[in-house]
């Protein structure tokens, strides 16, 4: 009776996954990461004009604190033991976005220094084409990233660890 | 030849060294050989005032022999005179002496004309890569090496 007087009309129900799910696709922090032009599209998406932060996406300067990793740029060979160890120290679960045509498939580099598409190295959620992609591009990438994180499946007990997280 | 005052003091001082001398478009390039590029240096530097070395860099004339060049491009800042010192390099002796210590700045200069070309700088104080990863075989800038790197099928055009 305690209960029902206190909350009134005001409870839901859902199901735990969905509510992990929820908190998860609406607070996707990424690395603070940036390789060449598409990093410039990048801070001008998280800038005022279009403002990154109402998503509830803000980006943060350490990889343990990041959910995900937006490869804004070309990788180089060079660079690609760099990124690694980035993206190894970002907690689970962990997103990447491809940005751009060099992170989709080295784009125009198609030479001896740069990997051909991230995706030989890391395992990509969103591919974002364009060079670089409008700030509406990156946009519509974090939304595709916050659907498909929506769809996830037993989320919950992989947290708590029973199973693991199923994509839908 | 040229009629830089540098060029006269050059023929001068090293008669049998020095190549070729052109003026082009108010421009002066010297050609010499390069068993005397130190000592020539040196002498561009204290003598002459050219106590800047604005770049450092190596050309492959793949086909022609000598097939590369190393190329220094002088600045005097007292006088704001530039003069351009080229040095012939056979393809079976890749090899040049350093001169970084001349100028300080052909330490990195040179390393990554070593890097990119294959152009050996004998005494020169730390010849590591400085652009490819460390662990990297070949030198990417020269002209027969592939775009597209040793380990993959070269372009072959549009399949569709």
């Amino acid at each position: 009776m305690g209960v029902e007087q206190t909350l009134g009309n005001n409870v839901i129900t859902t199901s735990l996954d969905k509510l992990v799910n929820w908190s998860r696709a609406k607070s996707l922090w990424p690395m603070t990461f940036g390789l060449a032009c598409c990093a410039i599209e990048m801070m001008a998406t998280g800038a005022a004009r279009f403002d990154l932060d109402r998503l509830g996406v803000l980006f943060r300067a350490s990889p343990r604190q990041a959910d995900v990793i937006i490869i804004a740029g070309t990788v180089t060979k060079k660079m690609l033991p760099v990124i690694k160890i980035v993206y190894e120290q970002m907690p689970e679960p962990k997103y990447v976005i491809a940005m751009g045509a060099c992170a989709c498939s080295g784009g125009i580099f198609d030479t001896y220094s740069t990997v051909q598409g991230i995706d030989e190295a890391l395992p990509v959620d969103v591919y974002i084409p364009g060079c670089p992609p409008r700030p509406e591009g990156l946009l519509y990438g974090i939304g595709k990233l916050q659907e498909k994180i929506m769809n996830e499946r037993n989320s919950f007990g992989a947290a708590i660890g029973v199973g693991d997280r199923i994509n839908a | 030849m040229s009629e830089h005052a540098a060029v006269a003091k050059l023929n001068e001082k090293f008669a049998g060294a020095v190549l070729a001398a052109v003026d082009f478009r108010g421009e002066t390039t010297v050609t010499v050989k390069k068993e005397e590029i130190v000592a020539i240096a040196a002498f561009l530097k204290e003598e002459l005032g050219y106590n800047f070395l604005c770049d450092l860099c190596g050309v492959d004339y793949l086909g022609q022999s000598p097939r590369f060049m190393v190329v220094y491009n002088l600045y005097n800042i007292s006088a704001k005179d530039r003069l351009r010192v080229k040095v012939p390099v056979a393809e079976n002796d890749p090899r040049v002496d350093t001169v970084s210590g001349v100028w300080a700045t052909a330490n990195w200069h040179e390393r990554e004309c070593w890097d990119l070309m294959g152009i050996d700088f004998t005494n020169h104080p730390d010849l590591r890569r400085i652009l490819m990863p460390a662990d990297w075989e070949g030198h990417p800038l020269r002209k027969d090496y592939p775009l597209q790197g040793p380990d993959r099928e070269p372009y072959q055009g549009r399949l569709s």
